[in-house]
C-alpha cells in the first residue's frame, strides 16, 4: 500500500472544502472518503487506487448514521452500515426487498463495517481491473483496452456494456434502490442536492473510468425510498456459484401492487448481469393489466434480456437472467402482506 | 416524477418526504449549517503521509499507545506491535474471516481496518475470551468438545464470530448458523462440527 495520510471529518460543512474524488475519477485521485473501508483498503492494497489522502467520515455518524421512517417513506443516512438496515424489523417488513439484498450480500463481518453510502460505491470485481499486472484496463488506464473482451469474461456484463468495457456493477442493495425510484442525497462543494439513485450510475460507454455523474468532492449523504404500494410486496432473488457469500451472476430485484388478480405496478432491476444497476422498464411495462402468471412472468424475462449481448463465456447469462427474473416475480406475487 | 428528474434537483424535500415524522426537524443541522455558512479560507501546510500516527489501541481491557504508520492495519498492529499473534491473517483482503475480531462488541475483519480508525474503541480479540483463571470462554469449551477444527488456523476467527453471531440473534437455527458463518472459511471444512459447536455454546449460554 502506498502512504497516504489519513485525517477524521470534523463535519459535513468542513468536508466540502476538502472534498474527496475517488468515486468520480478511479484509481489516480489525491483523496478518498472511508467510512467502512471494505473497498478502498481491499483495492489500495492492490494498488488498484491510489488516494494520497483518506478522510474518514465515521465521526459524521450523529448525522449521517440514521434510519428514520415518515409517512411519505423511508430515509437511511449514507453511514447505516449495512447491517443495522438489513436487520431492522420495518425495513424487513415495508420494503424487504432492501432488506433482503443487504442480507443476501458480503458476510457479516463486512455487512458490520460497510457503509450503504460505500456500498453503492464498491468497484467491479472484474479480474483484469483488480489485477495491475493486466496493463489493459479501460477503467484503470483509459485508453489501454479491455483484456476482459477477449479473456476469461465469464463474470462479465451482458446489458449495458461497450467495445470498452465489459465489468459489472457487483452490488445488490442498488437494485432495490433503483426498483423502488429511491434519491441520493449528495453534498457537494456547491451545497446538497438530490437525484434519482438510477441517475448515480453511468454506463462505461467511452468513459469506463467515469462510473458515476458524482462530482470531486461529492458525499453520498442519504437515500429516500418513498413508500410506494409495490414496497411490501418486494423481494430479491440472488443466484450465484455458491449459496452464501458470493456475488451474484444473476439477480433480480422486484416490486409488485396486485389487485383483483391484476398488476397495478411492476418493477424490475437486474444485477449481476449489467455493467450498471439495471432497471428493465420494457419487462414491466408488458406486465401492467395481467394476471401474474408463469407465462407472464416469464414472458417478462425474455423482455428484459433482449439487448443482452453476451461474450465468449457469459452467454449462460442470458437463460439463467430471464429465469431469475421470472422466479423473483412468481414468489413475489404468492407473497402473503 | 423522478423518472426524468435528470440531472435537476430532486423534487422530493427532506422534510416534506418524511412527512409526520418528529424526528425530521432535529436531524443533520450540520448539512442545514453548511448550505449559509461561508467556507474557511484557512490553508493547512501539506501533511506528510510517513509521519507516523500515535495511536492508543484498547485491546482486551489493555491501553497500548503505538506510534503506527497510517497504512497499519488492526491485524497487523495486534500482530506485530502488540503481540498478539492469535487473530490470523489469511487472505488479507477481507475474503476468509481468519482475521475476525469485536470492535465496540461488534466482529469486523481486522485486515480491511486501519489501527488509526479504532484507536480509543473497545477491541476483542481470541485471547481476550479466557477468565485471568484460564478457565475458557463457552465457545472455546464447545470447539474443542466438539471437534470443531483440524489445523486450528481459522479457528480464532471461527470464535471471534461464531460469539457475535449468538449476541446478534443469528444462531436460532441451524441454516441461520450456516448463513451467519460464512464469512469464515475453513480450509478443513470442520463446518458441520463448528456448527455444532456454536448450537453446543449457544445452549449453554441459554441454558
Amino acid at each position: 500500500m502506498r502512504p497516504f495520510t489519513y485525517e477524521r471529518a470534523a463535519s459535513v460543512d468542513a468536508l466540502r472544502a476538502r472534498g474527496g474524488d475517488a468515486a468520480r475519477d478511479g484509481m489516480k485521485t489525491s483523496r478518498a472518503f472511508v467510512a467502512g473501508g471494505t473497498t478502498l483498503f481491499d483495492l489500495m492494497k492492490l494498488d488498484v487506487m491510489q488516494p494520497d489522502a483518506v478522510i474518514d467520515i465515521n465521526p459524521l455518524a450523529n448525522d449521517l448514521g440514521r434510519i428514520e421512517v415518515g409517512g411519505n417513506g423511508l430515509r437511511l443516512g449514507a453511514l447505516v452500515r449495512m447491517s443495522e438496515a438489513a436487520d431492522d424489523p420495518r425495513i424487513n417488513r415495508d420494503f424487504p426487498v432492501l432488506a433482503q439484498s443487504l442480507t443476501l450480500a458480503a458476510s457479516p463481518q463486512l455487512r458490520n463495517m460497510a457503509s450503504l453510502g460505500g456500498n453503492v460505491l464498491q468497484r467491479t470485481r472484474c479480474h483484469y481491473f483488480r489485477d495491475t499486472s493486466w496493463a489493459n484496463c479501460n477503467k484503470r488506464n483509459p485508453g489501454s483496452g479491455c483484456a476482459a473482451l477477449e479473456g476469461m469474461n465469464r463474470i462479465h456484463a451482458v446489458l449495458g456494456a461497450s467495445d470498452n468495457c465489459i465489468a459489472t456493477y457487483p452490488g445488490d442493495f442498488a437494485q432495490a434502490l433503483i426498483a423502488l425510484d429511491a434519491v441520493v442525497e449528495v453534498q457537494g462543494r456547491s451545497g446538497k442536492r438530490t437525484l434519482a439513485f438510477e441517475k448515480l450510475h453511468r454506463v462505461p460507454a467511452d468513459t469506463p473510468r467515469i462510473e458515476t455523474v458524482l462530482e470531486p468532492g461529492d458525499l453520498i449523504t442519504a437515500f429516500l425510498i418513498p413508500t410506494i404500494p409495490a414496497a411490501r410486496r418486494s423481494a430479491y432473488l440472488k443466484i450465484r456459484d455458491r449459496e452464501s457469500y458470493e456475488f451474484a451472476l444473476a439477480s433480480a430485484a422486484v416490486a409488485l401492487d396486485i389487485a383483483n388478480g391484476q398488476v397495478r405496478d411492476a418493477r424490475i432491476a437486474l444485477g449481476g448481469v449489467a455493467t450498471k444497476p439495471w432497471r428493465a422498464r420494457e419487462a414491466e411495462k408488458a406486465l401492467i393489466g395481467k394476471k401474474l402468471d408463469e407465462d407472464a412472468a416469464r414472458r417478462a424475462g425474455e423482455i428484459a434480456f433482449q439487448g443482452a449481448a453476451p461474450r465468449a463465456h457469459n452467454a449462460f447469462k442470458v437463460a439463467l437472467g430471464r429465469e431469475t427474473v421470472a422466479r423473483a416475480l412468481m414468489h413475489a406475487a404468492q407473497m402473503e402482506i | 416524477m423522478l423518472d426524468d428528474a435528470d440531472d435537476k434537483p430532486c423534487a422530493l424535500s427532506r422534510r416534506g418526504f418524511l412527512g409526520g415524522a418528529s424526528a425530521a426537524g432535529a436531524a443533520l443541522p450540520l448539512v442545514a449549517e453548511a448550505a449559509t455558512k461561508p467556507r474557511t479560507g484557512r490553508s493547512v501546510a501539506a501533511p506528510d503521509a510517513r509521519a507516523p500516527a500515535q495511536v492508543t489501541l484498547r485491546v482486551n481491557g489493555t491501553d497500548h499507545p503505538l506510534s503506527l504508520d497510517t497504512r497499519t492495519t488492526l491485524l497487523d498492529a495486534l500482530r506485530e506491535k502488540v503481540g498478539l499473534t492469535g487473530s490470523k491473517k489469511g487472505c488479507d483482503h477481507g475474503q476468509c474471516g481468519a482475521c475476525t475480531v469485536h470492535v465496540d462488541g461488534k466482529r469486523v475483519l481486522s485486515c480491511l481496518t486501519l489501527a488509526v480508525m479504532v484507536a480509543d474503541k473497545p477491541v476483542t480479540t481470541i485471547e481476550g475470551l479466557a477468565r485471568p483463571d484460564g478457565r475458557l470462554h463457552p465457545m472455546q469449551q464447545a470447539f474443542i468438545d466438539r471437534d470443531a477444527f483440524q489445523c486450528g488456523y481459522c479457528t480464532p476467527g471461527q470464535i471471534m464470530s461464531a460469539i457475535a453471531c449468538i449476541n446478534e440473534g443469528h444462531a436460532k437455527t441451524h441454516s441461520d448458523i450456516r448463513e451467519y458463518m460464512s464469512g469464515n472459511l475453513c480450509r478443513c471444512a470442520a463446518y458441520p462440527n463448528i456448527v455444532a459447536a456454536v448450537k453446543q455454546a449457544r445452549d449453554v449460554k441459554e441454558g
